[in-house]
């Protein structure tokens, strides 16, 4: 069947996207797999000026999963779009910027930048890492906020489609994708990793140097698939699922609640070329249970009693 | 020096295990992947069976590739390294590698060895594979009892001292040694050091004490392996942050920060 999938302006080969953060600015997979494979790549969430981050340790396991307090250290928008962008295939495979600023105004002027750039496909907007201090997660906590961030966006982002990411950690996350989407964001993107932590009873420390952290892997798998379920019934415009994933089963679960297109995260640390296998893999399903195309799939699934 | 190959990823089967030290320590002998690689390197390693869980793959150096194949040494710390010693030969593992940095040196400059612990790995290849061990000294300090690691094979070729640590003059011992034989290395020679943080804190404090130069090989916990998660990160000396996994593991002992006991 034809794997290519639009959704929200985006032209994709496929339905497979790397996650923020997950995938680096995509250079570190290249000895690993074809970066022209991917349906997309969301690189590592950026800032006007390049962030340190939090201390370590920044990472540690759990079970099914792992914790991560990262702090979006990365090395600024100018850098990305001076020395990674231009050796990316970005002409063969929608590279996406995932964008983190402290306020509005910051957004916009980061919107403004990528605005220009023919080889970003679109920008994501991160209102939900739970690991930094100011903006971050309290932008997608409160639906003011997420809508003004949203607008901010949008009116400097040219035509590039803009997609929000959400956070789980919010009571009624059809709420956020609405403020959302009426406020100009093209596809929506979801779940940013749930809030939690870790404690060592020997040492009485906490296992992250931020002590909060962010949990992602299967672990969240089906909490990701009730949300993307929930909004998908809540809004319009294409929705991005993600949160766990490390199969094609798991890539069909989302699609079949309504999902567009997925991103693949923790999961890429499993093994390098994970991102490059689920693919094909995702490929080799869809002709073992004789989907005949994404329209006729997506969001196929019966809410019936047994 | 001999550049290493591109990493790759790849499947290989466990050809053997031997454990020296009961249940604690394992000698993991796996599949030759054909990599050109530098000691100091590398490599992320799970094992297929895991599935799920323990989720993360594991980092270990490369200790040497002969005509029996990977060695690897492990010691077991973990939830993960205590599956590892429950292996069988001809269960599969996922491997990427060889990755990052490792030791910079040549054939001919004498070199002083200082290995702590299991820190002893990519010593191990680094002492088979030297043109001419004479020129190489080996000072190994360890906890448990010195059968456990791979020393007395080294012992043969090289020259070699070890010294176990079991009471805090012990450790007092060791730096006296450590102090005086960097001494004697810093005119015309290089240090090389691999182990436990507080052990390479001191290589650098007496290295810098002594004038020499001294590259330290850093254990992190490790997510990827291949610079995108940003979970290894140290402090450089200078500010700012440095990959472990890209930018080191080795690193020149005064570019990098080692923090506070």
């Amino acid at each position: 069947m034809d794997m290519s999938v639009k959704a929200g302006g985006l032209e994709l080969k496929n339905p497979v996207l790397t996650a923020s953060g997950t995938f680096g600015y995509g250079l570190e997979f290249m000895p690993y797999g074809d970066l022209t494979r991917l349906g997309g790549i969301v690189v590592k969430g950026l800032s006007l000026k390049p962030r340190t981050g939090n201390p370590g340790p920044r990472i540690v396991e759990s079970p099914c999963g792992l914790l991560n307090a990262i702090g979006l250290e990365n090395i600024g928008v100018e850098a990305f779009l001076r020395d990674k962008l231009p050796r990316l295939p970005w002409d063969r495979t929608p590279v996406l910027v995932n964008l983190y600023a402290r306020d509005q105004a910051e957004f916009g002027e980061l919107a403004a930048v990528l605005a220009q750039e023919p080889g970003v496909a679109g920008l994501e907007i991160n209102v939900s890492c739970p690991n930094v201090r100011a903006g971050g997660i309290q932008f997608g906590q409160d639906p003011g906020l997420l809508a003004a961030v949203c607008r901010a966006v949008k009116d400097r982002a040219g035509a590039k489609p803009v997609m929000v990411k959400l956070s789980p950690n919010v009571t009624d996350i059809t709420v956020l994708a609405r403020a959302a989407e009426d406020n100009g964001a093209d596809l929506i993107s979801l779940i940013n990793t749930l809030s939690g932590m870790a404690v060592d009873i020997r040492s009485r420390k906490p296992r992250l140097g931020n002590v909060i952290g962010g949990l992602s892997g299967p672990a969240v798998k089906p909490v990701a698939l009730r949300l993307v379920h929930a909004v998908c019934r809540a809004v319009h415009i294409p929705v991005i699922g993600l949160g766990g994933i490390t199969s094609a089963e798991d890539i069909l679960e989302f699609i079949l609640v309504g999902a567009h297109a997925v991103q693949v995260g923790s999961s890429n640390f499993q093994r390098p070329d994970k991102s490059f296998q689920l693919v094909q893999e995702l490929e080799d399903l869809t002709r073992e249970l004789s989907i005949s195309s994404w329209q006729e799939f997506r969001g196929s699934f019966r809410e019936t009693n047994f | 020096m001999m550049m290493s190959t591109p990493p790759n990823c790849c499947t290989l089967q466990v050809l053997g295990l031997e454990k020296p030290g009961q249940d604690q320590f394992v000698h993991l002998i796996l599949e030759d992947p054909g990599w050109r690689w530098t000691p100091g390197q590398f490599l992320m390693l799970r094992p297929c069976a895991w599935e799920l869980d323990p989720f993360g793959a594991r980092p270990f150096s490369i200790a040497d590739v002969d005509e029996q194949g990977l060695h690897l040494y492990v010691q077991v710390a973990g939830r993960g390294t205590r599956r590892l010693a429950g292996l069988e030969p001809g269960e599969s593992l996922t491997v990427w590698g060889p990755l990052g940095r490792g030791f910079v040196y040549d054939q001919e400059t004498p070199l002083l060895l200082l290995a702590g612990g299991m820190g002893l790995a990519p010593f191990v290849g680094l002492i088979r594979n030297h043109l001419d061990p004479l020129r190489l000294e080996l000072l190994f300090g360890h906890r448990q009892d010195v059968s456990c690691y791979p020393f007395a094979e080294l012992e043969k070729t090289t020259l070699a001292w070890h010294f176990q640590d079991v009471c805090p003059d012990d450790l007092r011992q060791l730096q006296e040694v450590v102090r005086v034989k960097i001494r004697n290395y810093a005119a015309e020679g290089l240090v090389l050091a691999c182990g436990p943080l507080p052990f390479l804190r001191m290589v650098k404090a007496l290295g810098a004490e002594c004038r020499a130069r001294v590259q330290i090989s850093l254990e992190t916990t490790m997510m990827c392996g291949v610079g995108a998660c940003l979970g290894c990160v140290v402090q450089a000396e200078g500010g700012g942050n440095l990959q472990t996994c890209v930018q080191g593991p080795v690193f020149r002992a005064d570019e990098v920060g080692l923090g506070e006991e």
